[in-house]
Formats: structure tokens, sequence, C-alpha cells
């Protein structure tokens, strides 16, 4: 694990010396985000993501334990119980909105981090395992922020249950047995809060676990860095500890301020008024819509609105959408330009800026009423995400020659090459 | 497997999802229709509360003055059963008076014959929610033309507008116009609805709860007009949806200051830090 150059961890102090016979913990801690840990020095601010993700998580299963205290899960009470949470437990209102809010951050962070992923090619070689343990990160993090707006039993909850359960009956023949067997009842109810709830508890240690794999697969090659040229000497590095520890807590603090400023100002922007209602099985939304973290998501699933080639257009919807997030595991293999860093891929550049633009209209769309003109917009910007993925990149990486690479980290630091050596903000 | 995926099997995977959207984009589809709801409604108009932004307080007096609105008024038909007579000395009231408020009010508190277990009701205590003026769902309903009169204790929040739309919906009440009836034959109020273009669906089954200036005489001596009226209810379902929005506001401010403090001190150290090393 790590370079050769890598400090050793050396305890003075004869308890540590002890303890790292004993039970070697500070030795792990010291190797893994200790100065034990050579990083590039060039990585700017996009590398405070992972970190950021992991405080988010942290933030989740902090008040998430000290909720599940007072929440009561339980289809006739639950809603009560979380406006007695907001009304009686001490501080109550603060754990309740630092956890919806945090669960909207942790998307914001995280989302971040994948595309930081894209634009620099952190899912090449030799980093494949790292992308994939993150998709895994990534769909257990869906699981389990859609469980967990269930639990507040609105009538967002309710409905959000209603219809993403109702995806597996458009699975031919045995899905809506599935659907039945999965809620536990023919509606979203008592048996389906109670479990949703029960997961909604586990799936965040999953999550932890998980991230500690996705963490020892990036420890093997080391992180990436804004050139994408491997490290090649001790020169190339500076070690975790002082240095990033340094800069992810600056990164940290920034990050704390924006969630306070939601968190304490305008705690329910990002949720919907519907859920203030309790859950209703006799009163339809006007608009069913998910969290806002989904909305991309949910305009490829209302995309598909024709039967095609014999298959139905809601199994069409429900296939893409999950094919959305799946195609992500194969993105390693499907992108094969040796070149890793957007810098130095002319074509693809464009390209992933297009991206974003995509996704960011998927979600506008995903957010706005099932009428023209918004479906088909979508059906458009649905069409061409697919079509990045899945046809633009197998192309652009056999046509694009990309630009002459820096020779080292370090060589791209000291001579010129000013614009992926400098922070964000600082660029030509 | 992996070398044929990149170069074939990706693609063929794409251009089926391609296909599959280019022809439903292009599959010819009905015009959106165009519904009297969607030329006739309207956003609340504006309000400001005391309580608005990071360092809104709630003005007491006013949310006085809203309970006033809801006991002599709403609290007919609207139950607002999160709420406990005993939360009323946040808003000013002290205890002997949220003691008679309780004692006192038009609907008591459903219970039991201690003597022959018998369903039966008792004079609310301070301790208790505020009783729903119906026995339960289908009275609700049978004294309202079938209509079921919402819980008030979160309707600021439940609604897109806030207390904004409570306010304009409150005196949002008007006659049908002309030009609506003339466009949309159909969309004539049923004779059991309200007209009112702050609702949803411009038809809404209360009928005005304000009607004349003066319903209600205010202890203050504020004049009462329905516009005060309404901006006062509106400022206390504020109260009653997010009691603890001054907690918030004041932890919020002390947090993000020591953040700001800290978040510097953090840049200053990554500065030092990194100072001998370019990157």
């Amino acid at each position: 694990m790590s370079f050769p150059w890598a400090e050793h961890y050396a305890p003075k102090h004869p308890f540590m010396r002890w303890m790292d016979e004993k039970l070697p913990l500070p030795r792990l801690v010291y190797n893994a985000v200790g100065a034990g840990y050579p990083v590039p020095r060039n990585l700017n601010y996009f590398w405070n993501f992972g970190v950021l993700a992991g405080a988010a998580l942290g933030i989740q299963i902090l008040t998430g334990i000290i909720l599940a205290m007072h929440y009561a899960a339980n289809a006739g009470v639950a809603f009560d119980s979380v406006e007695h949470i907001m009304r009686d437990v001490n501080s109550g209102w603060l754990l309740r909105y630092a956890h919806a809010n945090g669960a909207s951050f942790f998307f914001i962070v995280v989302y971040l981090h994948i595309f930081r992923g894209l634009f620099y090619g952190s899912y090449k070689a030799p980093r494949e395992m790292v992308w994939l343990l993150g998709v895994v990160i990534f769909l257990l993090m869906m699981a389990t922020a859609f469980m967990g707006y269930v639990l507040p039993w609105g009538q967002m909850s309710f409905w959000g249950a209603q219809v993403i359960t109702g995806f597996f009956s458009a699975i031919p023949v045995v899905g809506e047995p599935i659907r039945v067997w999965l809620l536990g009842g023919f509606a979203p109810d008592n048996a389906a809060l109670n479990r949703f709830f029960s997961l909604h508890y586990l799936l965040p240690f999953v999550i932890a676990a998980v991230i500690v794999l996705h963490i020892w697969a990036l420890h093997i090659p080391g992180s990436n860095n804004p050139t994408g040229v491997e490290v090649k000497g001790p020169q190339d590095t500076v070690p975790f500890h002082p240095y990033y520890t340094a800069k992810d807590g600056f990164g940290l603090g920034v990050f704390l301020l924006c969630f306070s400023l939601l968190l304490f100002f305008a705690p329910n922007a990002l949720g919907h008024p519907d859920n203030y209602i309790p859950a209703n099985p006799l009163s339809t939304p006007a608009h069913i819509v998910p969290e806002w973290y989904f909305w991309p998501f949910y305009a490829i699933l209302r995309a598909f609105t024709v039967n095609f080639l014999w298959v139905p257009a809601k199994l069409w919807g429900v296939v893409a959408m999950f094919a959305a997030i799946a195609l992500l595991f194969f993105l390693p293999w499907i992108d094969r330009s040796p070149v890793r860093s957007a810098n130095y891929r002319p074509m693809y550049k464009w390209f992933f800026w297009v991206l974003v633009a995509d996704v960011i209209l998927l979600g506008f769309i995903g957010k706005s009423p099932a009428e023209e003109p918004y479906v088909r917009i979508g059906q458009f910007a649905a069409a061409y995400y697919f079509a990045h993925f899945l046809i633009i990149l197998p192309i652009i990486s056999r046509i694009e020659r990309p630009l002459a690479l820096p020779n080292s980290i370090t060589e791209s630091v000291l001579h010129g090459e000013a614009e992926e050596a400098a922070p964000l903000g600082q660029q030509a | 497997m992996l070398r044929f995926f990149g170069p074939f099997i990706a693609p063929i995977v794409g251009l089926g999802f391609v296909l599959a959207l280019t022809v439903a984009f292009f599959m010819p589809r009905e015009a959106a229709q165009v519904t009297a709801q969607h030329e006739f409604h309207r956003e609340p108009m504006e309000l400001h509360l005391a309580s608005d932004g990071p360092f809104g307080r709630f003005d007491r007096q006013q949310l006085q003055r809203g309970f006033q609105v809801y006991k002599e008024v709403c609290s007919a038909c609207h139950s607002l059963s999160l709420v406990a007579f005993h939360d009323l000395e946040q808003i000013g009231f002290t205890k002997a008076e949220v003691k008679a408020i309780a004692n006192q009010w038009a609907t008591e508190q459903p219970s039991i014959n201690p003597d022959t277990g018998e369903p039966a009701t008792r004079k609310n205590l301070a301790s208790d929610k505020f009783p729903s003026p119906y026995a339960n769902e289908t009275a609700a309903r049978a004294a309202n033309n079938n209509a079921l009169p919402p819980d008030l204790s979160l309707i600021t929040k439940s609604r897109e507008g806030h207390a904004a739309y409570v306010h304009s919906l409150l005196i949002g009440y008007q006659d049908q116009p002309a030009e609506l009836l003339k466009k949309f034959p159909d969309a004539k109020t049923p004779p059991s609805l309200h007209y009112n273009p702050y609702f949803a669906n411009l038809n809404i089954a209360m009928p005005p709860p304000l009607a004349a200036d003066g319903q209600v005489t205010y202890a203050d001596g504020t004049n009462a007009t329905r516009d005060q009226m309404a901006q006062d209810v509106a400022a206390f379902l504020t109260w009653t949806a997010e009691p603890k929005l001054e907690n918030r506001h004041r932890a919020g401010i002390a947090v993000v200051l020591f953040l700001l403090v800290t978040t510097i001190l953090a840049y200053l150290a990554y500065r030092n830090i990194w100072a001998d090393k370019k990157h």
C-alpha cells in the first residue's frame, strides 16, 4: 500500500509503542489519513468533497440515531411523532431540520464528488474499483434517502412510496406480486413503514462499511490529481497530514457554513409543503414529485411515453432509470481514452460541460409537471444523457487527439501549467 | 468481454434508448389544455411579518390578536390539534389567562364518565391540546356539505405561499369574473362553493370567514379591518406551525458567527501550512 517514500509510523510515547504492539489502530489511522499517506501536491478544491461526504454521513448518523429515540414508526402516529420532535423534544427541531437538510447536503457534495471524478477521469485504471464502490455507495444512498423520506408519513412520503414501489409492478408477470411482497400489503401502510424504518437505520452503516472499502481501494494506487499524470516520485507528493487535513479543515468550515445558512434560515426551502399534510391514501396530490436529488432520474423515468419494440412505456422508463445509474459501472471500459484529465482532452472537455447542463436540465424537467413542453424537452435531454455515455464517449475516446501531458506533477506545478495547478477561481 | 464493451455493446444499448426516446419525441400529442385554473389562479399577495428574515421575531401583540380571530372565527370549524392551551404562554398570555381561556373554551374535551364509563366531555385544562370542534371526520363532513375543514396547526407550512397564502385566501373572495365565464362556460362555481382566485382550483367550500370589518373587537384597540384580521391570523398560524422559530433564528446567528471565525482560522492555518509548497 502507498508509495515507498511514505513516512513510517514511529510511536515515541511508551504507551503508544505498547498500543502499537497490541492493536496497531493508531498506525492504521496514520497510514490512512495521517502523515503516512502521500498525496499529490496539486489537488484543487474539488478534492475536498470526499471528506465532506464523509462528514455529511457522520451528521446523518448522529442526528438520525437521536431522532430514532423519539420517532415512532407506526402509520397511526408517525406524523404526530415527528411534530412531537419539532415541538416538545429539546432541540428536536434542530435535529430534524439538520437531518432533513443534511440529506440534501450529502447529495450536493456527492454529486460534486462524482462530477469531479468524471472531469478528471478518476474512474480510469488503476482506480476502477474505487469508482465501482463509489457507484455502490451512491445507489445505497438513494435507497436510504428514499426510505427516509417516507418516514414522516406525510402526503409526499406516502405517494412517493406508492410511485417508487410501483416501479416493480412494471416487471412482466411477477412484477405485481413482487411489489405486494416488498410492501407487505397492496398499498404502503404500516408494514411498509416499519420495514422502511428498519432498513433506513441499517443502510447507513452498510454505506459506512463500503466507504471503508472505497478508501482502502483508493489507497492502493493513491489519489488521482488534476493533471491525471501518475505520481513519479517523492517531489510529487505531500503527506496527507498536515497538508490536506488543513485544507479539508477549511473546506469543512465552508461546508458547515452553507449547511447552517439553510438549516437555520430556510429549513423547508428544499422540502415540499405537501409533506406537512398527514398521509391520506384517499387523496392524491396534484403533482407527485420526489426530493430534488432524484429529479434528473425522475425525468428519465417519465420521458418514456410510448411502447416501443413490444416493450411497454412504463417498463422502458423503469429500466432506463436504473440503466442511467448502472451505466456508471461500465464507465471505466466505455471511455477508453488513456488520458485522464479533461484538461488535456479538448473534445471530452466540451462534452463534459454539455453533460452537466443536460443533467441540470433533466432536474428541472423532473420537478416540472408532466405536461408540454416539459415532456418533450425531457425526452430530448434523456436521449442526450444516454447518448453521452454510451455513444459519444466511445467515439471521442477513439478520435480525440489529446494535448501534450506534463512529464510530472511537479513539472506542471513549477513550470507554467498554472491552469491545472491553481485552485479553482484562479484558473486562467 | 469488457474489451468489446466500449466499442460495440455500449453504443448498441445507447441506440436502443435513444431510438425509444426519439419515437416518443416525435409522437404527436394533445396540446396542454388551458383551464380556468391556469389563467385565473393568482399567487398570494405579498405579506410581511415580524417573523420574516434571519433576525425575525414574533410580534406577540399580533399573535394574540391572531389567536383572538382563531378563537372567535376559525375555531368554529377548524381544529388546532398540535397546539396545547399552555403553549399560549409562549405568545405572552399569563398562566391565569391560559387557565381561563381553557376553562371557557366553547368545545369541551372528550372524556369518559368516571362512574359509568360512558363517553362524556369535560372542561379543558391548560395542558390539553385544543379540542376539535367535531367529534370525528364524518361529523365534520356532515356539517360542511361533505367538505373537511383542515386542521390549522401546520397550515402555513403545508401550503405553497405559506402565511401570505392564508392572508390572501381569507380576503380573496370575490364574484366570479365575467371574463372567466365567457371563456370557460363550464367552469361556473357550483352553488355550494365560493369563488376565490387564491385557492388552487378557484372554488373553495369554506364560506368567506371574515365577512366584515369589526367582526372581532380587539382587546388592544387595533382597528379590526378584514385585512388586519387576516394578517393577524396568518401571523398566529405561522407561530402554530413553527413555534421554535425564534430559537432557530437565535441559534442560527450564533452558529454562523462561530463558523465564520472558525473557517477564517482554518483558512489561515491552511495557508500557513502550505506556505512553503508551491501547488
